[in-house]
């Protein structure tokens, strides 16, 4: 069925303007920003910041689900706020005047991927930060404020990023996500290894943003315009050439181009080589971790191939790529989270492997199963976060799975306990009840249906197994089982008296640590509400996307039906070992997650007496070295600190060397010599007034001798 | 003009016989001489004061005499400021003098070693 809407595709969309309103949610995320600084101001001391936050972004979310619900997603709309770059200049090539022209307006491109994308980041955004409200309450003051403030910052950036009818635009909410990703990592900027998990988010993802100015200049320079309008109907003309096989058409920068912005979109989405920033993003507080490192930001890699998704078809190169990458980052990191003892930790690498699946979704020419995942992933990942969150909050960061068993049998937990269940059921492809089975399957389906895709299709399955299984060993050990804990060390910040719970057992400041707390109302409610919703999106979605189909059919992320590297139009039918893919596939990866959740029931849960030890203990000596290898990361981070940062390092220390002796030294010598001539004639000076007698007429005898002896 | 310098070379009007410019001269370096030596030699600030004094006048004398050997007014004129100038100065020098008596109880120049570089 699929593969009959792949040929017919679909006519260029329409373009009109409207949908101001969405102009609100910059405005309104902005009032925010400037609401939480005044707080700051003020030195308000109380959750005033959170609930300004809540109500504002919760606007935000209204306004976009109105524009959704009045303009629909047939059309393309354009809301164009204020012209924001306007260059015209005039040159001549070729003995021919030309006029050329810079053009970015702040002006907003609304298509269903632009709504949906819109939809879940204001959604969740409210969400979070309700949460949010009562997670940061040990920090309530300044630290408070400058939460909200960044969080509410992200949300602008963001929307700037999605909503962008320019690629400048885009690029300013890039950065602007970026910026906020790396104030919200470095919150607690007290701690070491908080700072440092910052600037290396901030420079690994430097790299990857050079890659994308790099391919939006030359966008720019083929194109002559840095609107997606313009650049989109140019590749119009290149994809009907296309779909009559004439690949030859298409120009060699054309086809650089989604390869540079490819750059860019790992970089943001933490994929394989640059994914080594998500992992140690999580020294960040778990409300970010949720919004910004599993449910949002890190989807922008996949929204930017989305948005340029006309451009990745015209590339022979560019969309395998994707898909490739995308699948040894979902294996890769699977085989290290499957060894993390750190719960947010496995958690962090299972987004990284999950977004690889959307990035093989979109390669694997299944636009509509990459957004789909996404959507899904949004919505289960931020819940495993929230609940991994409150475990943290209540056992004073206490978030080593050896340490905490049996929390679910604990007095307070119910509603933490069933969000994880819903959270690891939906990430572990539980078949039929969860959205997250109906998307990952439908990735599945088109890797296998493509015959040119077949061992990505496999390699995913294999990802899939090991998904359920730690995803399942985190809710055994943590969850479920003998009731035993151990507190974390996490005194919450310096401000003792400032801490916010009014629970009536915790008198002391420091006795609060000594016993867990359960979730209070905001937490429970926002679990509620996320646990409820990944069911609740079920029926708009199954069956090859449903709703989400309908969002992307008519956006930029539509599949035309030729793609540049199945050549010439050509799109065979693959199966799955002989049977209809997506069929057989819907079996096979349920039965294949079930596998998955029954490995990690028999080594993590039946049988077990005690936190730390468990059956698996025993299993993994006579695997060799391979599980503290995968414990240590596969050691990719030394491997690259011996490769780059050594280097790097040993670099900056010679120009450090040649900078303070060389280039300091030439600049003090000059400082010096004034001194050290004074220095040196100083002793003249003796204080006696006849030898300064003796050498003035010693000189001047000195003189008349040589003027005696030049006179004659 | 030229005529005019022989004359007075020569002796007009009529100048002490036998004396020439060289003698003149001869006097004011060996005033000149020692004023030096008494200014290098001696300690007493009073006595330097007035060996400073003798080496003016030396310069004075041989102004004069240049002077004269020219046939003009210059040297003379020179000598009129000079001997202003030495007379303020004068006043001045001493003034000092008393000042650093007063500081040091000596007249000693080396009591003032201390100003040095």
């Amino acid at each position: 069925m699929l593969s009959q809407e792949h040929i017919t595709g679909h006519a260029a969309t329409a373009i009109d303007e409207g949908g101001m309103l969405t102009m609100l949610v910059p405005a309104l995320t902005i009032l925010a920003v400037v609401l939480c600084g005044l707080f700051a101001a003020m030195r308000v001391k109380n959750k005033a910041p959170a609930f300004v936050t809540v109500a504002l972004l919760a606007a935000s979310f209204v306004a976009v689900l109105m524009t959704y619900l009045n303009l629909g997603v047939e059309k393309t709309w354009i809301a164009h706020g204020f012209d924001w770059i306007n260059f015209s200049w005039s040159g001549s090539e070729n003995r021919k005047l030309t006029t050329h022209a810079l053009i970015a307006n702040f002006s907003f491109y609304l298509d269903g991927l632009t709504i949906l994308w819109m939809l879940f980041v204001t959604g969740l955004g409210t969400l979070i930060a309700l949460y949010a409200s009562e997670y940061m309450s040990h920090d309530v003051g300044a630290g408070y404020c400058r939460f909200f403030a960044a969080f509410s910052l992200f949300v602008f950036s963001m929307a700037c990023l999605v909503m962008a009818d320019n690629f400048l635009l885009l690029y300013l909410g890039w950065e602007g996500v970026g910026l906020c990703s790396y104030l919200l990592i470095g919150y607690f900027y007290k701690k070491p290894s908080a700072v440092a998990a910052a600037k290396k988010a901030f420079i690994v993802n430097r790299i990857g943003d050079l890659f994308l100015a790099l391919g939006i200049m030359l966008i720019y320079t083929h194109f002559g315009s840095l609107e997606y309008t313009t650049v989109f109907a140019q590749t119009e003309t290149y994809i009907e050439a296309l779909k009559e096989g004439n690949l030859e058409v298409i120009p060699a920068t054309v086809q650089l181009i989604p390869l540079l912005l490819m750059g860019g979109a790992f970089g943001k989405s933490a994929q394989l080589p640059l994914y080594v920033w998500l992992p140690d993003a999580m020294e960040g507080p778990t409300p970010v971790s949720a919004l910004i490192h599993a449910a949002t930001m890190v989807t922008a890699g996949v929204f930017l191939v989305a948005r340029t998704y006309p451009l990745f078809l015209l590339s022979e190169h560019a969309l395998p790529a994707v898909a490739w990458i995308g699948a040894l980052t979902a294996f890769f990191s699977a085989t290290i989270g499957m060894a993390q003892f750190d719960i947010k930790r496995i958690m962090a690498y299972s987004t990284v492997s999950q977004l690889g699946y959307m990035f093989c979704g979109l390669g694997v020419l299944t636009s509509v199963g990459g957004a789909f995942h996404v959507f899904t992933h949004a919505f289960f990942k931020a819940m495993l976060f929230l609940a991994c969150g409150a475990v943290m909050h209540g056992f004073a960061g206490q978030l080593d799975l050896r340490k905490l068993s049996g929390v679910g049998f604990m007095r307070g937990w119910k509603v933490t306990t069933v969000a994880m269940l819903v959270g690891c059921l939906n990430l572990a492809g539980f078949p039929i009840i969860t959205s997250g089975y109906w998307s990952k399957d439908m990735i599945l389906g088109e890797a296998f249906a493509n015959p040119h895709t077949q061992a990505i299709g496999w390699i995913l399955l294999l990802t899939a197994g090991l998904t359920a299984y730690y995803t399942f060993r985190v809710f055994f050990r943590v969850f479920v089982g003998p009731v035993q804990y151990e507190m974390g060390d996490e005194h919450h910040g310096a401000h003792e008296d400032a801490h916010g719970h009014g629970e009536a057992t915790h008198a002391p400041a420091h006795a609060t640590h000594a016993t867990p707390h359960a979730p209070g109302w905001a937490i429970n409610t926002v679990l509620a509400v996320l646990a409820i919703s990944a069911f609740a999106i079920i029926p708009f979605t199954y069956s090859h996307g449903g709703w989400v189909h309908t969002m992307i059919e008519g956006s930029t992320a539509r599949y035309e039906g030729a793609a540049a590297y199945l050549g010439h139009g050509e799109h065979a039918h693959g199966t799955f070992l002989g049977f209809e893919a997506h069929g057989a596939l819907m079996v096979v990866s349920g039965i294949v997650g079930a596998i998955g959740i029954v490995i990690a029931w028999w080594l993590h849960y039946a049988g077990r007496t005690t936190a730390a030890t468990s059956r698996a203990d025993a299993l993994l000596p006579k695997l060799g070295p391979i599980p503290r290898w995968a414990q240590h990361k596969w050691y990719v981070d030394e491997f690259y600190d011996f490769l780059i940062v050594r280097p790097l390092w040993v670099l900056s220390n010679i120009f450090h060397f040649i900078d303070q002796y060389i280039v300091d030294g030439i600049v003090d010598l000059f400082g010096a010599a004034p001194s050290l001539t004074g220095k040196a004639v100083r002793p003249s000076q003796s204080g006696e007034l006849h030898s300064y007698a003796a050498w003035m007429a010693g000189g001047m005898a000195v003189l008349i001798l040589i003027v005696i002896l030049v006179a004659t | 003009m030229s005529d005019l310098l022989t004359l007075a070379q020569s002796g007009y009007p009529a100048p002490i016989a036998g004396v020439t410019l060289a003698h003149y001269l001869f006097v004011s370096a060996a005033m000149f001489v020692l004023g030096l030596i008494g200014f290098l030699t001696r300690r007493n600030l009073i006595i330097m004061f007035l060996c400073t004094e003798l080496m003016f006048q030396a310069a004075g004398i041989a102004l004069v005499a240049f002077g004269r050997y020219h046939l003009n007014f210059h040297g003379q004129t020179f000598v009129i400021f000079i001997l202003t100038v030495a007379a303020a100065e004068a006043a001045m020098a001493l003034a000092l003098v008393v000042l650093l008596f007063r500081r040091k109880e000596s007249l000693n120049a080396e009591a003032w070693q201390d100003l040095k570089g």
